[in-house]
């Protein structure tokens, strides 16, 4: 069967090595063979077959022709339902194409299916999906584990080959930790480089779509494809996309990395802390140089976070109420009821726990201590990132404070599966981009990644580190 | 003036505070490209983004925002560089997004003030706090089906700007004179249809009743009144059940009213304690709103020209009252027909008071009667100019330019052909009319002599037979001075 990288699937589909349909066919193939994984939410053969049969009677170029993507199923997308992995969207049927989806679909991919997540990207494990967990591709045969989240369905599609690509949105580390977990390259871009239109919001201030492969250049490719202004999102930028493969370059001579000292956190396990030196003695043998830097308020993101995103939240999700689309409770008395039945029966555990945590935060009251403050920390966790990059090109970090763990762990115990974004979390806030690329394994076996971090729309800087340290790492 | 109402016990005070909610007239909603058009079919006005499908996100309508900002000016108020739209969260049918994107801390526009002017001559100002852009909520249908509800979303997402007075309101004739100001202002400005029926502008009234003197008593705020008779209804309404309460030693609990049109009463709809946590927060979907100073200077140098402007130019021009120029201000209609009716013919520009009286009392009450709007007058300017012509040349008495006006308004004919056709005009001939005078006299010797005997009133009914024989064409003035002439000639 098939397998490769992007990169190389579109010289071999070009060379006329493979027909779109012999490779869609392998994709699909091993999609059907994984089915144990819980990948995808939405998957069907004939959908994907039919969009084979429609490049086949298009003679135009496209640039990602033929080529399996899947989609996190929290963009909506007309082809195939979204549910936001949520009961409360259920059957749901978008008559919209999201942003990135149609720019995907404009330069020809084929999608192969919708990927699990945690429901409305809440969560760091894929594990508070109302259609049930994804395992980790990388798991032993015994001991299923995690594959992060809350994109580990898009990861574990990447990780596991049943895909070239995939999309992910990362709100405070839901694209690079999976990565991470999965073993493969994910990068969040700055927020505010992709548009958000289409994509069931979490945390409106930090939700950002963003791309996994196999590697930094194919991540290079996809990215630029689905980047773009678009009128619709307020907060999407204007700003020229450059062509970030052709512009891929690992010579790093002569830049600076910023190493944070606050990202030396007690526990972090040795191995963590080993790949982060291993990461900093090749940039240096590189020619980089090594800059010690702080970002004092970087100890107060995750609580910062855990205000600001669930209040976010609480908002955006009062949407689903039963009245317009998705699911409504049988169980209806009143309007009242109507409200309290369906979204106590349609959300789950830990959305009904953020729901719950925004609602305190922005209750009157409430709100000067935790909202607004949480607004000001922010500002300084910015401006912490900001005077740092005035003295480093790029700073690189841990991705995570662990390898994949066992599907069952933490389940219960909601505040160690925050702690799961510590390491991503302060680079959300001040809207930077970061890239996750796998960097050497624990003991287990299990791959664990580095995070590189750019300065705003600086993109560019971050993939040519990523490169960089990925050649010298194979 | 006094503004006090009698209790049982004392004398009260009203403090009335408004809330005016105007719908921005914008082709398009506040955050989306559907049409605002009022009363099309149901739903038929929905985007993606008005019914809060997932992922979908509002776009600021910029015509909205200069609409805004010339109602700022309008309102001699505070433009404000920096605003910042918050949403305020809660749960209804008819709220899509479970949220109303508003703004809370930061208004577009901030203080400002308006003059009304009374019939005594004397104005007064009231103080605007502040102006803001919101969205409005769909429709509930509650008659369409006896066991449901229905919902019409082609309300959902139109532009609002709530317009908050300070309390400095005392009477219901000020509170419908403050809010006909706001739409006049308005309607010059074209940025509100100043529709009431159709629920374009509707007023939430705060009021509380104190003894003169004391402080503020608590308040209670009738919603969503959408007409200046139900206003003036409420209040009245509103302070006397406050007044029986605090004369029957109780106290006012802060709450929330609904008016009864039916009825004529208030009732309480919640309770302070009910009230909503509205829980507002920067919309993160939306950057701060920024209008640089050159932006708010290109709209207010497009702005034409306001009511009070206006009124001070017919004060200044025409020699009018400050009562009879509001009255001519007040819509935008009125000043236009009375602009063009005094343009129309040079003379009449020393006649500006005949004019007033003609378009306020005399069309008004013809429009009035038959139903009819001013914008629809069948009598145009250039029409009523010509009849106010023909009254300050004597070609016609008043009285029988009542009559000609009345024709014209039915027949559509000018006032012209009417005193032409049906030989309307005056008559001035000295001769003649001594004539008509000496057959009056004739024919009615005992009058005579009573008047010669001193009974001065009968003059009136000497006038009478001879305007009768006359056909009410005799002028005025010479009939009287040829008659008074002649009879004393008798004595």
């Amino acid at each position: 069967m098939y397998k490769s990288s992007l990169k190389q699937t579109l010289k071999d589909l070009d060379t006329k090595k493979i027909s779109i349909r012999e490779l869609n066919q392998d994709y699909l193939n091993r999609i059907k063979e994984n089915e144990n994984l819980n990948v995808f939410i939405h998957f069907s053969e004939d959908n994907v077959l039919k969009q084979i049969d429609n490049l086949e009677n298009d003679n135009s170029a496209k640039k990602l022709k033929g080529i399996p993507i899947a989609i996190k199923d929290l963009f909506c997308t007309k082809s195939m339902p979204t549910t936001a992995a949520s009961k409360i969207l259920e059957n749901f049927n978008p008559t919209y194409e999201s942003f990135v989806t149609q720019k995907l679909l404009d330069e020809g991919s084929i999608f192969v299916g919708k990927t699990n997540l945690d429901e409305f990207a809440m969560g760091s494990a894929t594990n508070t999906s109302f259609f049930g967990n994804t395992i980790n591709p990388l798991s032993k045969e015994n001991e299923p584990l995690a594959p992060g989240g809350s994109s580990g369905g898009s990861a574990a599609a990447v990780a596991a080959d049943l895909c070239l690509g995939a999309t992910g949105t990362d709100t405070g580390g839901s694209i690079r930790q999976p990565a991470s977990f999965c073993g493969v390259v994910g990068i969040k871009p700055t927020y505010g480089l992709c548009s958000r239109w289409g994509i069931a919001a979490f945390a409106s201030s930090l939700d950002q779509a963003g791309i996994f492969s196999h590697n930094v250049e194919d991540a290079s490719i996809l990215l630029q494809s689905i980047a773009g202004f678009d009128q619709r999102d307020s907060t999407s930028a204007k700003v020229d996309i450059p062509n970030y493969f052709e512009n891929l370059d690992d010579d790093l001579n002569g830049k600076t990395v910023g190493i944070p000292k606050e990202y030396s956190i007690d526990g972090t396990p040795m191995e963590i802390s080993q790949i982060w030196e291993d990461a900093i003695k090749v940039l240096e043998k590189k020619g980089v140089k090594i800059k010690n830097i702080s970002l004092p308020h970087s100890k107060y993101a995750l609580p910062t976070y855990y205000i600001i995103a669930p209040a976010e939240a609480s908002s955006n999700l009062a949407r689903y109420d039963g009245v317009k689309y998705g699911f409504r409770s049988d169980e209806i008395d009143s309007l009242d009821e109507m409200y309290e039945n369906t979204r106590a029966q349609g959300f789950g555990r830990e959305v009904k726990r953020r729901i719950l945590i925004g609602t305190y935060v922005l209750s009157a009251g409430y709100y000067d201590a935790y909202y607004l403050k949480a607004q000001k920390v922010r500002k300084l966790i910015a401006d912490d990132f900001n005077k740092a990059f005035k003295e480093c090109d790029f700073i690189v970090t841990p991705t995570a404070p662990s390898a994949a763990f066992p599907l069952n762990e933490k389940q219960n115990d909601p505040i160690k599966m925050y702690l799961n974004d510590v390491f991503t979390v302060p680079a959300s806030l001040a809207g930077l981009p970061g890239i996750s690329i796998p960097f050497g394994k624990d003991k287990n076996n299990l791959p664990l990644g580095i995070q590189i971090l750019g300065k705003h729309f600086d993109e560019q800087q971050v993939f040519n580190a990523a490169v960089s340290l990925e050649r010298s790492y194979e | 003036m006094n503004n006090l109402i009698k209790g049982e016990k004392h004398d009260w005070e009203m403090v009335i505070g408004l809330e005016i909610h105007a719908q921005v007239k914008s082709n398009s909603k506040l955050f989306s490209s559907s049409s605002t058009k009022f009363g099309s079919l149901p739903n038929s006005q929905v985007s993606l983004v008005d019914a809060a499908m997932p992922g979908m996100l509002p776009v600021i309508n910029k015509y909205c925002v200069e609409q805004a900002v010339k109602t700022g000016v309008g309102l001699n108020a505070k433009i404000n560089n920096y605003s910042v739209f918050d949403r305020k969260n809660y749960f209804y049918a008819d709220l899509p997004q479970g949220y109303q994107i508003s703004q809370y801390k930061y208004p577009i526009v901030g203080e400002g003030k308006v003059t009304i002017d009374f019939k005594d001559g004397t104005s007064k100002d009231i103080r605007i706090v502040r102006l803001h852009l919101e969205q409005d909520a769909g429709k509930s249908l509650h008659d369409q089906n006896p066991s449901k509800t229905y919902v019409d979303l082609n309300r959902s997402g139109v532009a609002l700007m709530e317009i908050v007075s300070e309390p400095d309101i005392r009477t219901p004739d000020e509170a419908g004179m403050y809010i006909s100001k706001i739409r006049s202002i308005l309607m010059y400005l074209d940025t509100c249809d100043g529709n009431m029926q159709e629920g374009s502008l509707r007023a939430d009234v705060n009021i509380s009743v104190r003894k003169p003197g004391d402080e503020y008593g608590t308040r209670c705020e009738i919603k969503n009144l959408n007409s200046i008779k139900f206003i003036k209804q409420a209040i009245n309404y509103e302070a006397k059940r406050q007044i029986e309460i605090l004369e029957s030693g109780g106290s006012i609990e802060q709450n929330t009213m609904l008016f009864n049109t039916s009825t004529g009463k208030t009732r309480p709809m919640r309770n302070k304690e009910e009230a909503h946590d509205y829980r507002y927060f920067p919309d993160p979907d939306l950057l701060p709103l920024e209008i640089s100073k050159e932006e708010i200077g290109k709209i207010k140098s497009s702005i034409p020209g306001l009511p009070d402007e206006l009124k001070n130019k017919f004060i200044e021009t025409y020699k009018l009252s400050n009562y009879d120029a509001s009255v001519l201000t007040a819509e935008k209609q009125t000043s236009d027909y009375f602009n063009e009716t005094i343009n129309s013919d040079s003379e009449l520009k020393n006649h500006a008071k005949i004019v007033v009286n003609w378009i306020t009392s005399e069309l008004f009450s013809l429009l009035n009667k038959n139903n009819q709007d001013l914008n629809k007058s069948p009598v145009s300017p250039e029409n009523l100019g010509q009849l106010i012509k023909l009254i300050s040349t004597n070609e016609i008495s008043g009285k029988i330019a009542k009559d000609v006006l009345e024709d014209m308004f039915s027949s559509g004919k000018t006032a012209r052909q009417i005193v032409d056709e049906k030989g309307l005009q005056q008559v001035t001939d000295q001769g003649e009319i001594a004539k008509v005078i000496d057959e009056v006299i004739a024919e009615n010797p005992k009058m005579v002599e009573q008047y010669l005997a001193g009974k001065d009133k009968l003059l009136g009914f000497f006038v009478g037979q001879a305007m009768k024989l006359t056909k009410g064409k005799a002028n005025p003035k010479m009939l009287n001075d040829i008659l008074k002439q002649k009879l004393n000639k008798k004595n």
